[in-house]
């Protein structure tokens, strides 16, 4: 008898430890055939592992603090009717689950998996397939969303939705998670001290990450590529991206990342290769970019309207077509010591800095910018005629938009180590 | 005009000069490839050098070898020939024979370096048509400015100015044009200024096929719209043939009363 006490209060000890609770066997051959019965039979701290097989149980209401972890890749299917996984309770964990077919929905924005209101959740290790907004958000606080592939088969920005949807969120972990084929791969708004790193955005419709109205955030090693546009950066403060590659963001209306009323905001150590714009900037203020490279872009950096002190250093500007455009006659932006791969000038003290300034505003891409539809000029001898008396004698140019510092050689900003 | 069409021909192939032209597209190509083996990055480097020189080429070639030939011409003209058939199997035979080096300095090349096997064939084409149309619009420009004129450094200096006036015063005065009418919505207006330049047409047909033409934004698109659709492009392709037709007609006119 007093050995079973001791066997009861051990177990109940077990049971209050999340990780050490009961485990509920969801089966087609089991007690719990269904995902729902489960959850309605476990106790906060339960494991539900849930066996191969195919559910086809709706939606399915989450409101126990219980770790559902998928064991040989369970399929939740939605079959194009509901939202599949609607998590409202806290210190929740999802793992190795397959979640496919949400449908379109007009009415609502329907999810693969849903986060309301709760805290210290974990998403890790699933599928999502088709599931018109994958893992979505809403007033969640400290968890960690990583290791998912969401695939969506979005055709139209208008019915499609965010393979990653944050919204009204704080101090949430994005990481190594691969998007593709949805509306927005990851999509932010009024979300603050979150990070998002090394995940693989491609082939969304829209931007590879969109970020509105948040504050203090970081994301870094990410990739973006051949999406809509890239990535956009909007109405947010004190952000840092770092060691991110935007690439292949190629059409009219494209560009790698857009930045439209960002302050005190630093990038550095970014990849922008083959976009059509590198960065868009629109009234940005106080944003320190250093060590990023542009390369084969068609525009490196595109300004328009207000952007008032940022400082361009040690960044390579190579074989764009236009190093840089802007539209307005005053300049208050710095760009000393970055090294651009037309600068001409000679070096004869040999300190590795140019001797003579460079202008990064051709006289071209400076009439482009007032007169749009000069641009059928483009690489016509005559054009080139200009920019090149334009260099050998700037008239028109912005006369202080010059870096008074160009470098002689590639900076290799790989091979400096990050504080 | 066969038969002279052919002795023209042959007159150019025995020249040095024509295998000079070749050999230089033959080793421009062929360095460009050494460069960068990228079809697409190579034809947008050709494309300057094709749509400046091969019309200057072209036209200075016709010029002259008008100007060498005229003796012989004469000669045939106190022959039962008819005198179009004269004037026209002469310029042909220019025509063909720029059109024939460009073919072989550019396509060799290409073909060496798996032209067949890239999805690049039809931009080459594309390139070699714009090319090949060049220079027969200016052989054949020069070949009338060569019959117009008896002075010979009169009619030299006009070939010239009028290629000047293509490639480059034409591009000048649409810019200012462009610059000055800033406020207007001109998208329609650069559209019909580039269909009476030769070159600048030349130019955004080619520009559109290449990947380039993501650059060009809005107006780009107004162009990609137009060029893009079946009317669009017979309007730019006949303006070419129009280009190209007109001098052969002023060939014929002037030859027809030209008092030799």
């Amino acid at each position: 008898m007093k050995n079973f006490m001791v066997l009861q209060f051990w177990l109940l000890l077990l049971s209050a430890h999340p990780a050490l609770g009961g485990v509920v066997e969801v089966g087609p051959d089991g007690p719990y055939p269904t995902i729902r019965s489960a959850i309605e039979a476990a106790h906060s701290g339960d494991r539900i592992i849930v066996c191969p097989g195919i559910y086809r149980e709706g939606q399915i209401i989450v409101d126990k603090m219980v770790s559902i972890l998928g064991e040989g890749q369970p399929v939740l299917d939605g079959e194009g009717r509901s939202e599949i996984l609607t998590i409202i309770a806290d210190s929740v964990r999802v793992s190795g689950l397959v979640v496919q077919n949400v449908g379109i929905s007009y009415m609502e924005d329907r999810a693969g998996i849903r986060v309301r209101k709760a805290k210290n959740f974990v998403i890790e290790e699933n599928t999502l397939i088709n599931t018109f907004f994958g893992i979505y958000l809403e007033h969640a606080g400290s968890g960690v969303i990583r290791h998912n592939k969401i695939r969506g088969e979005a055709v139209q920005e208008n019915a499609s939705g965010n393979a990653i949807h944050l919204w009204y969120c704080r101090n949430i972990r994005v990481d190594q998670n691969q998007v593709s084929g949805h509306r927005d791969g990851i999509y932010l708004e009024f979300v603050d001290s979150s990070v998002i790193a090394n995940n693989l955005s491609t082939n969304n419709l829209r931007y590879g990450l969109h970020f509105m109205f948040s504050n203090g955030d970081d994301y870094f090693g990410n990739r973006f590529s051949g999406n809509g546009a890239g990535v956009a950066v909007m109405f947010s403060k004190k952000i840092n991206m770092w060691e991110n590659v935007f690439e292949q963001n190629w059409g009219r209306a494209s560009y790698g990342l857009l930045l439209k009323e960002i302050y005190d905001a630093a990038i550095y150590r970014n990849t922008f290769h083959e976009n059509t714009i590198g960065i868009h900037l629109e009234g940005c203020g106080r944003i320190k970019y250093s060590h990023n490279d542009f390369a084969n872009n068609g525009w490196a950096l595109k300004m328009a309207g207000g952007c008032l002190e940022n400082t361009f250093t040690e960044n390579n500007f190579v074989s764009n077509t236009f190093d840089l455009s802007t539209d307005s006659n005053t300049d208050d932006n710095h760009y000393d010591g970055n090294y651009w791969s037309e600068y001409a000038g000679y070096d004869l003290d040999r300190d590795e800095v140019g001797d003579v300034p460079y202008h990064p505003v051709k006289l071209f891409s400076f009439v482009v910018s007032r007169t749009p539809e000069s641009i059928v000029l483009l690489r016509s001898v005559f054009v080139d005629l200009i920019n090149f008396s334009e260099k050998v004698s700037p008239l028109f140019t912005p006369a202080n938009v010059a870096d008074h510092s160009p470098r002689m050689k590639y900076i290799s900003w790989q091979e400096i180590q990050l504080k | 005009m066969l038969k002279i069409l052919k002795y023209s021909l042959s007159d150019m192939m025995r020249s040095r000069w024509i295998y000079i032209y070749t050999l230089f597209y033959l080793l421009l190509t062929t360095a460009l490839f050494w460069l960068s083996p990228d079809l697409s990055k190579v034809i947008i480097s050709l494309m300057n050098i094709i749509l400046v020189l091969s019309p200057l080429i072209a036209a200075l070639f016709s010029t002259l070898y008008f100007q060498q030939s005229r003796e012989f011409t004469e000669l045939l003209l106190a022959q039962p020939v008819r005198r179009s058939s004269i004037f026209w199997g002469q310029y042909f035979g220019v025509a063909l024979s720029m059109s024939l080096s460009l073919l072989t300095g550019l396509g060799v090349p290409f073909l060496f370096y798996g032209l067949l096997v890239s999805g690049e064939i039809w931009n080459f084409l594309v390139l070699l048509f714009a090319g090949i149309i060049l220079s027969l619009i200016f052989s054949g420009l020069a070949y009338y400015i060569a019959l117009k004129t008896e002075n010979k450094i009169k009619g030299f200096s006009l070939t010239i100015l009028l290629w000047l006036f293509f490639a480059v015063i034409y591009d000048g005065l649409f810019l200012l044009i462009l610059v000055l009418f800033n406020d207007y919505p001109l998208d329609k207006f650069a559209l019909g200024a580039s269909l009476f330049n030769p070159i600048n047409l030349a130019r955004v047909l080619i520009l559109l096929k290449l990947d380039i033409s993501a650059l060009m934004g809005y107006t780009g698109a107004v162009f990609q719209q137009f060029l893009g659709s079946a009317p669009g492009m017979s309007i730019a392709v006949a303006s070419l043939l129009v280009w190209a037709a007109l001098p052969v007609w002023g060939i014929r006119r002037v030859a027809m009363k030209k008092d030799f």
